[in-house]
């Protein structure tokens, strides 16, 4: 034991130069970073007409839950919608007829998150009780809940997943500070990313040629781009002041918007490897729960816990519209596949379809 | 004698409760000193330091929310800047120290610098719901743009305060209310069902709540009546926003996710409080005397047992334990601490080696992608069919799925932006392909999605597709060869001969290939007479059939109308 604390001093000694070292990295790449930024984005953008932007209305209201809706995801189709509950339930949605087609009970309350395949015929969902399931939604004739499949199984709660482009694996974030990937089939771990220090709030797939790299934010405040093949973070972002609630890929899939707890949405460049522009009002106090682009990356949607929902002009920073009607906070905004509407969900229980 | 006991429990609970409430209702400094004396116990530094931080409210997800609306709130009550308090004087009573929703508005309007009226009051309507001021005779927390009066709510009962109360307080509080013979005091409906439903629950101890309420009301009734007023109107406001009325919003709730991130951190200081304090009363009394008398048989034989191993081990006891007690509040061990540190510095250099685009370029590539994008943004430009949630029609989307030659002229106009765009549709796919069987090129793009098909199958049936592909491009007598580098290639033979051809394997010359079909092939087919004459035909072809769609659309119009 006394030989224990012998050996302690020395990586104390190593611990503090590389503290040291860091610091110094730090702030040479601060200085670099200075170097690019020669000329703010809102400031080139000033060239360009302020947006004449229709103003969007409420469509089709989606009734049925009876608790908060945590989470939902469109179908690739373009017309269905699933949704979790607080209540325990996963529902299937014809958002166009605004009917609800299809509801399964969860072996749990709390379905913090759920998702649509890309091939339409699998829904996965999950929360608090730690785990990934999916439910098949075409072919046989007993109930999708009979067929279900538990696939992953994290420490903590399941905060999001996705289908990474195939029905035959699923992405996932957690409470215990780890994003993994899996194979549905087997329920085998295919790749577990760990870098975060704190919760894993949401996930993205980056639109990119290949498919290879998302990217995840969490509650030490962190986005991290990671690469898919090696399980290592490529790079990283942290200048929010409070969790990162929300990621998202810019169509291109050469920057990310985040939304978090401290009200502000950012624009994050991963060519520039900075933010590059931030969306925020004194008046805006509440947190950012989910943030979208739309097809052409002019605007930026960002659902709030000040029950409102609002469109940002993501090249000027202006904000150009607000939507208002939820009773409660927006726990999630997102764009049809098609681009024709916005969803949004919300702890009043219901979610609305605007365009 | 169950019930004696029980009620004793109770009525000494009462005992405990009854005076600090009393007393410090309504002080704040009452409830620090009440902390202090918690902490003040004789534990070892870390573990009052960890206690402390038990439930931390910096860590509360609301925190943040709360201060911006505390700071919004103190500047409100600035005597000369702040929203004007009077008390107003009608008919034979007093209403003290209130403002209008119309002033409440105004002030946020003008120091918020918002232009429209809604967004003033949606921001009064949301300090009201989080209880930081109150209209003074309605249970619903919002605020109207009119005459109505609003009280400030008082420190202690803001919501930052972490208050939890209890069924047992509000089950005391509404007891209160009916001893009082005030119209301004009487229950509402949805009050008396809780208070109803509250006596069924605690009947047992119901007789100790009637006594707290009954003390509670004789200190009320020695109050100044204008304090009184608003005493009771805060209290009341308190418990419409932890009670609200039904069919209101509970603001207290906090995220589900951030509500089970909290409640692991809770669970994770009170273990390594409990451990400290076991490592303290190891180090105080090497006999050991248990001070909690909630703990189980189960942890005080795991006591006694590290107290055998610390003593079967040490000869030098008091050195090492107490390197202990100092290092293990720190969540990570040294080495963990060095890990982590490597890994950021590693991190940190990668970064610094990266080659960064300025931002004025990266500002105009925004600019370019949004200008090529804004015919395909359906919020910008209103597209060719009409929107199906606007217009309640699916033509839009039979028209995608029927997929009739010719294309629309903007699909196919897209193919030319980026080859990810060519292959993201499906029909530009096959045309693609159709372009490259003619150029006798067509095994790299066969190759390029046969490796992304093998990254998205199941596991089990990779190891068998990845020796299929190996056996159908790269190897010596494949029957399509494609054209890797020779290094590329070898790598990618090791990895599927030895057996342990991964998801990945081909990942070299996949990118190989797909540079090469984006540098040479793609530019050479958007400039070959086969792309150009299909954009025009479909140029040509959808303006006609354009015309025909828009006649045909008004004829049913029409017919419909009719």
């Amino acid at each position: 034991m006394a030989a224990d604390t012998a050996v302690a001093a020395s990586p104390e000694e190593t611990l503090e130069s590389l503290l040291r070292e860091a610091e110094a990295l730090k702030q040479k790449l601060e200085e670099e970073r200075q170097k690019l930024n020669d000329v703010s984005l809102s400031c080139v953008a000033e060239r360009l007409e302020t947006i004449a932007f229709p103003n969007l209305k409420l469509r089709r209201m989606l009734k049925g839950h009876q608790s908060k809706v945590l989470c939902s995801d469109w179908s690739p189709d373009k017309r269905h919608i699933v949704s979790s509950s607080q209540d325990g339930k996963v529902m299937v949605w014809d958002a166009f007829t605004a009917t609800k087609e299809l509801t399964i009970a969860m072996p749990s309350t709390w379905v913090m998150a759920c998702a649509y395949a890309p091939s339409g015929n699998l829904v996965a969902a999950g929360g608090l009780d730690n785990k990934v399931t999916v439910f098949p939604l075409a072919g046989g004739e007993d109930e999708p809940a009979a067929r279900k499949r538990t696939v992953a199984t994290h420490t903590s709660y399941m905060s999001c997943c996705l289908f990474p482009n195939t029905d035959r694996q699923i992405l996932t974030g957690s409470g215990d500070g780890t994003c993994a990937l899996w194979d549905v089939e087997s329920g085998q771990l295919l790749q577990s990313f760990q870098a975060h220090a704190a919760d894993v709030m949401a996930l993205d797939l980056a639109p990119s040629d290949m498919g290879d790299t998302f990217v995840s934010g969490g509650c030490d405040r962190a986005v991290l781009v990671w690469d898919m093949r090696t399980g290592q973070a490529v790079q990283a972002f942290d200048t929010h002041d409070s969790d990162v609630n929300s990621v998202k890929y810019h169509p291109s899939g050469d920057s990310l918007v985040t939304g978090s707890d401290d009200s502000c949405c950012r624009l994050f460049d991963l060519r520039a490897d900075r933010e590059v522009a931030r969306y925020s009002k004194e008046s805006i106090i509440f947190g950012v729960n989910s943030v979208e682009w739309s097809v052409s990356g002019r605007l930026v949607f960002a659902g709030y816990s000040d029950y409102t929902a609002c469109a940002w002009d993501a090249l000027r920073g202006a904000r150009v519209c607000v939507l208002c009607g939820h009773e409660h906070r927006v726990t999630r905004v997102q764009l049809a596949p098609d681009g024709t509407a916005l969803s949004t969900a919300s702890w009043d229980a219901t979610i609305r379809i605007w365009a | 004698m169950v019930t004696m006991n029980s009620s004793e429990k109770a009525a000494s609970k009462a005992c405990q409760q009854g005076p600090s409430r009393d007393n410090s209702k309504c002080i704040k400094e009452e409830k620090e000193k009440d902390r202090d004396k918690k902490d003040n116990s004789a534990l070892p530094p870390g573990v009052q330091a960890l206690m402390s931080t038990i439930p931390s409210p910096e860590e509360s997800p609301n925190y943040l929310v709360y201060k911006k609306m505390e700071a919004i709130i103190e500047k409100m009550q600035d005597e000369n800047t702040g929203v004007p308090v009077k008390t107003v004087k009608s008919f034979m009573t007093k209403i003290p120290s209130v403002f209008t929703g119309t002033d409440l508005v105004a002030w946020l309007a003008r120091h918020l610098n918002l232009d429209e009226t809604w967004e003033a009051l949606h921001v009064a309507h949301l300090l009201a719901a989080h209880g930081y001021l109150f209209p003074i005779d309605d249970h619903c927390l919002t605020v109207k743009n009119d005459n109505t009066y609003y009280r400030f709510q008082t420190p202690y009962f803001w919501p930052s305060n972490q208050w939890e109360p209890e069924n047992t307080d509000y089950a005391v509080y509404l007891c209160k209310r009916t001893m009082q013979n005030k119209a301004r005091l009487e229950l509402a409906d949805y009050e008396a069902e809780s208070l109803a439903r509250l006596q069924k629950m605690f009947s047992r101890k119901w007789e100790f709540i009637f006594m707290q309420a009954e003390a509670q009301s004789k200190v009320d009734k020695k109050r100044d009546k204008l304090e009184r007023k608003v005493l009771d109107s805060q209290e009341r406001a308190f418990w419409d926003v932890h009670r609200p009325m039904p069919g209101c919003v509970n603001t207290t709730e906090i995220d589900p996710k951030k509500l089970s991130r909290i409640n692991a951190l809770k669970a994770k200081r009170l273990r390594q409080c409990q451990e400290l304090i076991l490592q303290h009363n190891l180090k105080n009394n090497p006999i050991v005397t248990i001070t909690n008398p909630q703990e189980s048989e189960e942890e005080i034989q795991k006591k006694n047992d590290n107290v055998i191993k610390e003593n079967g081990e040490s000869s030098q006891p008091p050195i090492p334990a107490v390197t202990v007690g100092e290092v293990s509040p720190q969540p990570a061990s040294v080495e963990q601490q060095i890990e982590a540190a490597r890994r950021q510095v590693s991190m940190l250099r990668t970064r610094l080696e990266r080659r960064n685009v300025r931002v004025s370029k990266v500002a105009d590539m925004f600019i370019a992608y949004c200008e090529q994008y804004a015919e395909y943004d359906a919020f910008l430009t209103p597209p060719e069919w009409p929107n199906p949630w606007v217009s309640d029609t699916t033509d839009m989307w039979d028209q995608e799925k029927q997929c009739k030659e010719p294309l629309p002229l903007r699909r196919v106009r897209r193919w030319s932006f980026s080859l990810r765009e060519l292959l993201q549709d499906n029909a530009g796919k096959e045309h693609f392909a159709k372009f490259l069987s003619k150029e006798f090129s067509g095994e790299n793009l066969k190759f390029w999605l046969a490796v992304q098909e093998l990254k998205a199958l199941p596991i089990r049936r990779v190891a068998a597709r990845a020796k299929d592909i190996w056996k159908e491009y790269l190897a010596a007598d494949a029957p399509s060869p494609i054209n890797i580098d020779a290094a590329s290639r070898e790598l990618t033979r090791q990895k599927v001969e030895s057996g342990t051809a991964d998801r990945y394997c081909f990942d070299q010359a996949q990118a190989h290939v797909y540079h090469l079909m984006k540098s040479d092939s793609y530019s050479r087919y958007l400039r070959s007479e086969m792309y150009k004459d299909y954009l025009n035909g479909s140029k040509k072809k959808t303006s006609v059939k354009g015309i025909r769609s828009i006649v045909s659309f008004t004829a049913r119009k029409e017919t419909s109308a009719n």
